[in-house]
C-alpha cells in the first residue's frame, strides 16, 4: 500500500516538474502539508525530491530553513513561512524570502523535522551545495553524502572536483570519490584500482566501504556447486559449522523436516493421554525425560503422532546437501582486491588498536596518580592514614564549580579554580592536623577510624550545601575534543590535561622535597622526629604544612577529575581504596613508588579489560586480585625504601 | 485473627509502654492510633548514587502534598508526609518499607527508582498489604496486586525509541549500553529479540555493561566508534543509569561522536541529568520519555512554575519521573474520594479506570494491569539543556508483559476480571499471584 | 568455671540478653502483646547479628591487634550461601507448583530449567550456574556457609600473614580483598544476579503459612541464641592462655616470635575463626533483612564494624556489642524520618540530612578522647581506673590499649 502511494506521489511530482516549471516551492508543501507537517522518513522522500528538482529558485533556502527548524506553519491560514527570532514570537518569511511581519509563538507551529528527515534533506541538497561558493556548505554536502554513500552521489562528486579550489576540501572529495568508485563505479578495473589506491589506510570510512563488499549470505546447494556464485568458503557440517546450524540451514530451506522438540513432545504426549496413561506408560512416571520418550516411540508405533527424524536421517540429509557462503558482490576481482585489502587493514588497525590501549593505560594511570599523589604525601611520608582523602578530592571538584558560578569564562575561571581549591583544602587540611590527627601521631590505626568519622561528615555537609545533584564543571573550549592521529588512535585533550597536570605535579613533589629547605625538613622530620626537633626543626609546624601540602593537592587533583566525570558528593570515593592501593603497591614513601603503582594499576585494568571488553567489573577485579597477590612478593611495593629511611 | 484483642491490649497498657525504655522507638505507632491525618510514605533514597535522581521525587511529593492540603486535603482530611532515606541501599528499602507500613502505617507510599530496589521492597508490600506508586520507566515482566506502575513500560519507551531508529534513522547496527542491574539486563533482553525479530543479525547487535557510577568511558566509546568499521550505520540505545551519564555524555563530546554519525538514545536520561553538564556538544543526541519539559501545553506550564516557587530556584527543571507522580498522586487522590476510604483493597478498586490529564496533552488512564496509557516522545537534546520534540504518539496502552519474549508473550495481567498478576492466556490458568523477586 | 572467674562480664551478659530476649518476646506481635512491631523486632534481631560481628571484630581487633578492614565481605559470604538456599528452595516451590497445572509430572530437567529461568529471568539469563550446585540441599548449602568464608579466611590471612603484612598494611589489603569480592559480585558473570543480589529471603521455604510476625521472633531468638554462644566462646577463649598469647601478639609481635610461638599460627587461626563466627551472624541478618546484594561489601561496611567496635571499646567482649547496638540503632531511628526536627532561628535542622555529620563527628570525638569507647564507662562504673598517660601510647606498640582487661 504504501508503496503504491509513494509510486503515485512520485508520478504526480514528474508530472509537475514536467510540464509546470512555474510550480513553486509554497505549492509542493502545501499540498503535501500533512505529510510536512509529521515528516518521516519513509514517507517524506518524494516531497524532498519534489522540491528539489521544482526548479524553484528558493528551493534549497526553503530546505535548508526547514533542515535547521526555521520552517513553520501559521496556525490561522494553514501556509508555510520562514521563521526568524523576534522579539515577541517569530519574525515572518514567505517562502521567497519577503518580509511579512511577526507573529506570536503561540500562532506559529514549528516544523521540527527529526533525524531522518534531515538527512534526507541535506541528501537532496547536495546537488545545489556541491559546488556553492561558501565552502561550509561544501563541506556538509560532503559528509552527506559520506554518511548515506549511494550510485547517484558518484557523478555529481566526480563534476564538481574540478572546480574546487580550497585544498582541503579537494582532498575530501577525491578521498570520497574513491569510496564511492571501489562501491559503485561499473568498471571492474576501475573499483580493484581504487581499493588498491588506499593500500593500508586505517580510516574507518574505508573499512565502512570495504566490509559491505565482502558481505556473504549461506546457500544450501544438492549437488555442486552454483557455477555462476563469487564463492567465499564451503562449510562442513561438523567441522565449519555445527551439525545443528547445518540442519537449521536445511530446514530453512524447506530441505529436510523440522525436528522433534522438547516442547512438541510434550505437547503430544499431553494431547494423547488416555486414562492416566500415554502409550501405556503410567502418567505418574512420566517424569523422566527416559520415560517421555518411551512413551513418544509407543504414540509413534501406534501411529497416533508423526515420525521424528532420527540422527541417522539427519546425517544423510546433510550428506546429501552442500553449504556455501557466497559474497553478495558478484565479481571475483573485487572481492579478491577487497579481503587482500583489508587483511592488510587489520594488521595496521591491530597496531593500531595496541597504541590506543597503552594510550587510554597512560590516561588512566595519570588520573590514578593523580589522585594518590596527595595521598603519597600524606600517608607515604608521614604514614597518616587520611581517609578523608577522597573528600578534598570532591571539595576541590565543588571549588571548580563555585568558581564558574561566579566567572564565566571557562579558560578564567579554571585558572583561578585551580589554586583556590588548593587553597581550600590546604585550609581544611591543616585545620584537620591541628585539631584531631595531631593527637593520633602516635596511633595510626585510630587515625583511620577519626579521618573516617570526617570522611563521612564532609561528605553529608557537601550533600547539604550543594544538593545530590552532579554539578556542572565545564572545561574551556580549548580542552574540547580529542587529539586524532587516526580514526583508531585518539585521546581527549581533557585527558592529555590531566597527564600534563600530574607530570607537573610529579615535577613540584620533586622540586619541593629535593630542593628547598621545607623538604630538607619534611625528610628529616619524617626520619627521626626527635633527631630533627634537637636541630631546631618545629615538628609540629612541619607536620602541619606537609599534611597541608598532601590536602591541597588533592584539592587540584579534584579540580582535573571533574573536568572529566562528575561531580557529586561521591566523587572522591570512587577513587580512595585505588589511591591507597596505589601508595602501598608503588612503595610508600617515595614519589616515584607511587607513580610506578599508579602505571601499573593503569596499564594494567586497561590490559586485562582488552582482553575482556564486555566486562568492565572483571578488570578491577583481577586487577584487586593481582595487587593482593603482589604484595606477597614484594610486601613492600614496587619501589622500597632502604635502610633507615625505611623505618622499623 | 488475633488483632482486634492486641489492638485493645495495645490501648490499655499505653502508659505501661511509655515508661519502658524502648518507648522512644514504639511511640509513633501509638500516636497514629489517633491520627487525624492520612499518611504518605515518601520512599526515595536521599543519600547515596541515586540521590541525584530520587531527591527530586522526593521534594515533588512534598510539593503535591502541600498543594493538595492547601485544597482542604483528602476526605476532609490533612495529608501528613512521612519521608525516609533508604539511602541507594536496597535491603534498606525493604526495611524502611516495613517501617513505613508498621510502624508509621502509611496508608500509601510513593518511592523506589531502580527496579532492584522495587524488587527489594515487593514482598514486604505484598506481605503486609501496602499500596506502593511507581514512578519510574522499568522493564515491565511484573504486574504485582500492590503497585501501581505511572512510568513507562518497555512498550511505551524502549521499543518506540528502537523502532524510531530502525525506521527514521536507518540505523543497522545497535550497541546496547546499560548499567548493570535488572532495568538494563531485562530491558536489552526484549530489545536484542525484538531486533532479532526485525531481521537485525546477532553479530550486529553489542551490548555492553558497567557499573553504576562508572567514569572511565573512553574505552568502551571508542570501542562503540569502531562498530562502524563494517560500514553499517550505528546507533546506540543507553540504559545507563545515573551519575554515569555525565562521564558517559563528557566523553561522547570529547570523541566527537556527533549525533549525525552515531546517534545515541538514552532511556534514563533527562532534564535533570542533562543539568550536570555542558550539552552545546550533544546537542541532536535523543532521548525517549513520556514527558518532556518542553511539551507546550497550559498544564505543563503551571506545573513547572508550581515546582520553580515550592523549590524556590528558577534554574530547577522538571522531569518524567516528576510526571508520573504528579498522575500517580492525583489519581490516588481521587480514587480515595471515590473510595470514601483509604483501605488499600478499596482504593486500588477505584484506581482502575481512573483518568488524569497528562502534562503533554490527552489523557492517562489506569490500566486493569496497573499500568497506565501513556504517549511517547522523542526529544532531541538541545544547547540549553532542554529537549527538542520530534515525534509525539498518541497515549500507548502499557502492557506489562512484553510481547518480545516467548515465555512473556502468553502472560497476562488484569486485577479487575482476572485478579491475577500474571496470567497464561494459553492454560487459563493464574501462574502466581505474588511477584517474581 | 574459670571463664566466669576470670570475665565476670559473661554472666551478667548472658542473664541480660536472656531477660532482653524474653522482654522483647512478650511485647512482640507473633508471641505477646503486639506492643512491638514486627519491623522493629526485625531490627532488633539484625542488631544483635551485628553484636555478633562486633564480637568477633573485636577478638581479632581488640585482643589479637589485627585491624582487619574486610571481615564484613564474610559476613555477606554468609548471607550469600544460606540466600542460595532460601532462594532455591522457595522458587522450587513454586516452579513445582505452576508445573503440575501442567498435564504431565515436571521432569528433573524441567524443573531445574524452571527454577533457573525464575531465578536469573530477571537478570536475562536461564541457567543455572554451577555454583548453585549445592543449592538444592539444606546441610550442603549449610557446611558452606562455613567453609566458603572459611576457607577464603585461611587462604587471604595464610598469604598475608605469610608475607608479614601488618598494620596499617594489612587493613588496606583487607580493603582491597572486600572490594575486589564486591567487584566480582557486582558482575552478572559471577552467578549470583549481580548488583540485583538474592531476594525474598525472608520467606522461609515450607512455612508459607507461618507469618512474618512468628518468624520475625524465632529469627530473633536464634540471633540471641548465636551471639549468646559466641559471647561464650570468645570469653573462654580470651580467658585462657591462648587469650594471653594473642594478646602478647596485639602488643609486641616480634617478641612473641622470639618466645618460639608461632605467630602466624595464631593470627591465621583467629582471622579464619572470627570469618566463620561473622558469616554465621550475616547467615542469621539475611533472612530478617529479606535482601543481599554485593553493596553490602563495600569497603566502607567493614569500616563501620570497625567503628561499632571502636564506640563500644575495643579489648571488651560486651562493649562491641554495645558498640553496634547503640550505633546501628541510632542511625535507623534517624534515617527512619522519625526522629523530631529541631527548629532553629534561621531553619530547621532535618535529622535526615545532618545525622551523618554527627556520627561522623562522634567517631571523630569517641577516638580522640574516649578511646576506650562506651566500653570504658563500666569501668568507671566498676572502678577500674587505668592510668592517665597525657595523650601517649597507650601500651608498648603503638595503637595498642594494654589494660588488665582480660580481669574485666
Amino acid at each position: 500500500m504504501r508503496h503504491l502511494s509513494r509510486f503515485l506521489l512520485i508520478a504526480l511530482c514528474w508530472l509537475w516538474t514536467g510540464f509546470a516549471q512555474a510550480q513553486v516551492a509554497q505549492e509542493i508543501l502545501q499540498s503535501n502539508s500533512a505529510l510536512v507537517e509529521k515528516a518521516s522518513r519513509q514517507t517524506i522522500g518524494p516531497v524532498i525530491d519534489a522540491l528539489a528538482t521544482s526548479g524553484d529558485p528558493a528551493a534549497a533556502m526553503i530546505l535548508g530553513a526547514w533542515s535547521a527548524k526555521g520552517l513553520g506553519l501559521r496556525k490561522t491560514d494553514g501556509r508555510f513561512v520562514l521563521l526568524g527570532p523576534s522579539a515577541d514570537g517569530y519574525a515572518l518569511r514567505d517562502l521567497n524570502g519577503n518580509d511579512i511581519g511577526t507573529a506570536p509563538t503561540a500562532e506559529i507551529a514549528e516544523l521540527k523535522p527529526n533525524a531522518g528527515v534531515r538527512g534526507l534533506i541535506a541528501t537532496a541538497l547536495v546537488q545545489f551545495n556541491l559546488s556553492d561558493p561558501d565552502p561550509t556548505k561544501r563541506a556538509d554536502a560532503l559528509a552527506s553524502i559520506a554518511s548515506d554513500p549511494t550510485e547517484a552521489g558518484l557523478a555529481p562528486l566526480r563534476a564538481s572536483i574540478a572546480a574546487e579550489k580550497d585544498a582541503g576540501l579537494l582532498a575530501q572529495k577525491q578521498r570520497l570519490e574513491r569510496l564511492l568508485t571501489l562501491r559503485f563505479d561499473p568498471d571492474s578495473a576501475a573499483r580493484v584500482m581504487a581499493i588498491q589506491s588506499f593500500g593500508a589506510d586505517i580510516g574507518l570510512d574505508l573499512r565502512g566501504a570495504l566490509n559491505p563488499l565482502l558481505a556473504t549470505r549461506r546457500v544450501v546447494v544438492v549437488g555442486a556447486a552454483p557455477p555462476d556464485a563469487n564463492i567465499a568458503q564451503e562449510l562442513l557440517p561438523g567441522k565449519t559449522l555445527t551439525i545443528a546450524q547445518a540442519y537449521e540451514l536445511l530446514q530453512a530451506a524447506n530441505l529436510a523436516p523440522a525436528r522433534l522438540t522438547l516442547a512438541d513432545q510434550r505437547a503430544a504426549l499431553i494431547a494423547n493421554l488416555e486414562n492416566g496413561a500415554v502409550g501405556g506408560v503410567a502418567l505418574a512416571v512420566l517424569n523422566t525425560q527416559a520415560a517421555r520418550d518411551r512413551a513418544y516411540t509407543a504414540l509413534e508405533v501406534a501411529g497416533k503422532v508423526p515420525l521424528a527424524t532420527t540422527e541417522d536421517e539427519v546425517t544423510s540429509a546433510l550428506a546429501n546437501h552442500r553449504f556455501f557462503d557466497v559474497y553478495l558482490e558478484a565479481d571475483p576481482a573485487v572481492t579478491q582486491a577487497a579481503s587482500t585489502a583489508l587483511a592488510a587493514i587489520s594488521q595496521q588497525v591491530g597496531i593500531m588498536q595496541a597504541a590506543d590501549l597503552a594510550l587510554d593505560g597512560l590516561s588512566l594511570a595519570s588520573i590514578y596518580f593523580l589522585a594518590a599523589i596527595g595521598l603519597a604525601i600524606t600517608f607515604g611520608v608521614m604514614g597518616v592514614i587520611n581517609m578523608a582523602h577522597g573528600e578534598f578530592i570532591t571539595i576541590g571538584a565543588y571549588t571548580g564549580f563555585v568558581v564558574q558560578q561566579w566567572v564565566p569564562n571557562y579558560t578564567a575561571s579554571i585558572l583561578i579554580a585551580l589554586p583556590l581549591a588548593f587553597a581550600v583544602t590546604f585550609a581544611i587540611g591543616v585545620a584537620m592536623e591541628r585539631l584531631v590527627i595531631r593527637h593520633l601521631y602516635k596511633r595510626p590505626l585510630e587515625t583511620l577510624l577519626a579521618t573516617f568519622g570526617i570522611s563521612i561528615a564532609l561528605q553529608q555537609i557537601l550533600k547539604n550545601i550543594f544538593g545530590t545533584q552532579a554539578r556542572p564543571l565545564t572545561s574551556p573550549a580549548w580542552l574540547d575534543g580529542a587529539w586524532v592521529l587516526n580514526d583508531v588512535v585518539s585521546i581527549s585533550y581533557i585527558r592529555i590535561a590531566i597527564f600534563v597536570l600530574a607530570l607537573v605535579f610529579l615535577a613540584f613533589f620533586l622540586w619541593l622535597m629535593k630542593r628547598t629547605r621545607l623538604g630538607l625538613e619534611v625528610r628529616a622530620v619524617t626520619q627521626n622526629p626527635t633527631m630533627a626537633a634537637s636541630m631546631g626543626i618545629n615538628p609540629d609546624r612541619i607536620n602541619m604544612l606537609t599534611f597541608g601540602i598532601g590536602s591541597g593537592i588533592a584539592g587540584i587533583a579534584g579540580v582535573a577529575i571533574g573536568l572529566f566525570a562528575k561531580v557529586t558528593s561521591e566523587l572522591g570515593t570512587d577513587y580512595i581504596v585505588q589511591s591507597f592501593m596505589t601508595v602501598v603497591v608503588g612503595g610508600v614513601g617515595n614519589i616515584w613508588g607511587a607513580l610506578a603503582g599508579a602505571t601499573m594499576i593503569g596499564g594494567l585494568q586497561k590490559a586485562i579489560e582488552w582482553l575482556n571488553p564486555s566486562n568492565t567489573l572483571a578488570a578491577q577485579t583481577y586487577m584487586i586480585l593481582f595487587i593482593i597477590l603482589f604484595i606477597q612478593f614484594r610486601p613492600r611495593g614496587i619501589i622500597a625504601l632502604k635502610g633507615r629511611a625505611a623505618g622499623d | 485473627m488475633a488483632r482486634p484483642k492486641r489492638e485493645r491490649l495495645m490501648k490499655l497498657s499505653r502508659r505501661a509502654l511509655l515508661a519502658s525504655g524502648i518507648a522512644a522507638f514504639a511511640a509513633p505507632r501509638i500516636a497514629f492510633a489517633q491520627a487525624e491525618t492520612i499518611k504518605v510514605g515518601v520512599l526515595h533514597s536521599l543519600s547515596g548514587t541515586m540521590a541525584i535522581s530520587e531527591t527530586t521525587l522526593k521534594d515533588t511529593m512534598l510539593m503535591l502534598i502541600e498543594a493538595q492540603n492547601a485544597k482542604g486535603g483528602v476526605l476532609g482530611k490533612q495529608l501528613e508526609a512521612v519521608v525516609v532515606d533508604p539511602a541507594s541501599d536496597w535491603p534498606l528499602f525493604a526495611e524502611k518499607a516495613r517501617e513505613l507500613l508498621t510502624v508509621s502505617n502509611v496508608d500509601v507510599m510513593f518511592g523506589c527508582w531502580t527496579s532492584v530496589s522495587r524488587k527489594s521492597v515487593l514482598p514486604v508490600i505484598e506481605e503486609l498489604n501496602g499500596l506502593l506508586f511507581y514512578p519510574v520507566q522499568y522493564e515491565g515482566e511484573e504486574s504485582s496486586k500492590n503497585v501501581f506502575y505511572t512510568g513507562a513500560a518497555p512498550n511505551q519507551q524502549a521499543i518506540p525509541a528502537v523502532d524510531y531508529f530502525l525506521e527514521e534513522l536507518g540505523i543497522e547496527k545497535f550497541a546496547l549500553l546499560g548499567t548493570d542491574y535488572v532495568y538494563p539486563r531485562t530491558t536489552n533482553n526484549i530489545l536484542e529479540s525484538y531486533l532479532l525479530s526485525k531481521g537485525i543479525a546477532k553479530e550486529d547487535i553489542f551490548v555492553n555493561y558497567t557499573p553504576f557510577g562508572h567514569s572511565d568511558w573512553s574505552k568502551i566509546v571508542g570501542d562503540v566508534v569502531a562498530l562502524g568499521a563494517d560500514g553499517k550505520k550505528v546507533g546506540v540505545i543507553s540504559t545507563i543509569n545515573g551519575d554515569a551519564n555525565i562521564g558517559f555524555y563528557k566523553e561522547l563530546a570529547a570523541a566527537g561522536v556527533t549525533a549525525d554519525k552515531l546517534p545515541v538514545v538514552a532511556f534514563s536520561v533527562g532534564e535533570e541529568e542533562l543539568s550536570g553538564l555542558d550539552t552545546s556538544n550533544l546537542v541532536g543526541h535523543l532521548a525517549a520519555w513520556n514527558y518532556f519539559m518542553s511539551a507546550d501545553t497550559p498544564e505543563n506550564a503551571a506545573f513547572i512554575a508550581q515546582w520553580k516557587a515550592f523549590i524556590k530556584d528558577d534554574a530547577r527543571v522538571t522531569n518524567d519521573p516528576m510526571e508520573a507522580h504528579y498522575i500517580g498522586f492525583n489519581m490516588w487522590v481521587n480514587a480515595v474520594t471515590a473510595a470514601g476510604t483509604t483501605d488499600v483493597d478499596a482504593v486500588s478498586a477505584a484506581m482502575i479506570g481512573q483518568k488524569f490529564p497528562n502534562l503533554t496533552g490527552g489523557v492517562a488512564e489506569m490500566l486493569p494491569n496497573h499500568h497506565l496509557t501513556k504517549p511517547v516522545l522523542i526529544g532531541e537534546i538541545r544547547a540549553d539543556g532542554q529537549f527538542d520534540i520530534i515525534s509525539q504518539t498518541d497515549p500507548v496502552p502499557g502492557d506489562a508483559w512484553t510481547d518480545f519474549l516467548p515465555a512473556s508473550a502468553v502472560l497476562a495481567a488484569d486485577w479487575k476480571d482476572l485478579k491475577c498478576g500474571m496470567y497464561n492466556t494459553e492454560t487459563k490458568t493464574c501462574v502466581q499471584l505474588t511477584s517474581n523477586y | 568455671m574459670q571463664t566466669s572467674r576470670t570475665n565476670p562480664s559473661l554472666t551478667v551478659f548472658v542473664a541480660t540478653l536472656l531477660a532482653f530476649a524474653v522482654l522483647i518476646t512478650a511485647l512482640s506481635e507473633g508471641y505477646g502483646t503486639g506492643h512491638l512491631s514486627t519491623s522493629f523486632i526485625k531490627t532488633l534481631g539484625k542488631t544483635l547479628c551485628l553484636g555478633l560481628a562486633a564480637l568477633a571484630m573485636d577478638l581479632i581487633w581488640g585482643y589479637a591487634g589485627i585491624l582487619s578492614l574486610g571481615h564484613m565481605a564474610f559476613f555477606a559470604l554468609g548471607g550469600y550461601m544460606i540466600g542460595m538456599w532460601l532462594m532455591y528452595a522457595r522458587t522450587r516451590e513454586i516452579v513445582e507448583a505452576s508445573l503440575s497445572g501442567g498435564g504431565l509430572p515436571a521432569t528433573p530437567q524441567e524443573l531445574e530449567q524452571g527454577i533457573a529461568s525464575q531465578i536469573f529471568g530477571v537478570v536475562g539469563g536461564s541457567d543455572l550456574p554451577f555454583i548453585w550446585g549445592f543449592a538444592h540441599s539444606f546441610p550442603l548449602q549449610m557446611a558452606l556457609v562455613v567453609l566458603v568464608p572459611g576457607v577464603l579466611a585461611l587462604v587471604f590471612g595464610w598469604l598475608a600473614f605469610r608475607a608479614r603484612v601488618t598494620g596499617v598494611y594489612l587493613s588496606i589489603l583487607t580493603q582491597a580483598m572486600t572490594l575486589a569480592l564486591a567487584l566480582y559480585l557486582f558482575q552478572n558473570e559471577s552467578g549470583l544476579r549481580g548488583n540485583n543480589g538474592l531476594s525474598g529471603l525472608q520467606n522461609l521455604p515450607g512455612l508459607a503459612d507461618v507469618d512474618q510476625a512468628t518468624l520475625s521472633v524465632w529469627f530473633f531468638w536464634a540471633s540471641a541464641a548465636a551471639l549468646g554462644l559466641a559471647y561464650l566462646l570468645i570469653s573462654w577463649i580470651v580467658s585462657g592462655k591462648f587469650g594471653s598469647v594473642i594478646r602478647a601478639i596485639r602488643d609486641d609481635e616480634a617478641r612473641v616470635r622470639f618466645l618460639g610461638y608461632s605467630v602466624e599460627g595464631y593470627k591465621l587461626f583467629v582471622f579464619a575463626l572470627t570469618a566463620v563466627v561473622i558469616a554465621l551472624a550475616g547467615a542469621l541478618y539475611y533472612p530478617q533483612a529479606g535482601i543481599i546484594n554485593p553493596a553490602e561489601l563495600a569497603p566502607t561496611a567493614s569500616i563501620y564494624l570497625a567503628v561499632w567496635v571502636a564506640i563500644g571499646g575495643r579489648g571488651r567482649l560486651y562493649g562491641a556489642v554495645i558498640g553496634a547496638a547503640v550505633v546501628s540503632l541510632l542511625s535507623s531511628w534517624f534515617t527512619g524520618g522519625r526522629a523530631p526536627s529541631i527548629p532553629l532561628g534561621f531553619g530547621r535542622l532535618d535529622w535526615v540530612d545532618w545525622w551523618q555529620v554527627l556520627l561522623g563527628l562522634t567517631f571523630v570525638l569517641v577516638t580522640l578522647f574516649a578511646p576506650k569507647g562506651l566500653g570504658g564507662l563500666f569501668d568507671a562504673l566498676t572502678g577500674l581506673r587505668s592510668p592517665n598517660r597525657r595523650g601517649a601510647a597507650l601500651g608498648p606498640d603503638q595503637g595498642a590499649l594494654q589494660e588488665r582487661e582480660a580481669q574485666k
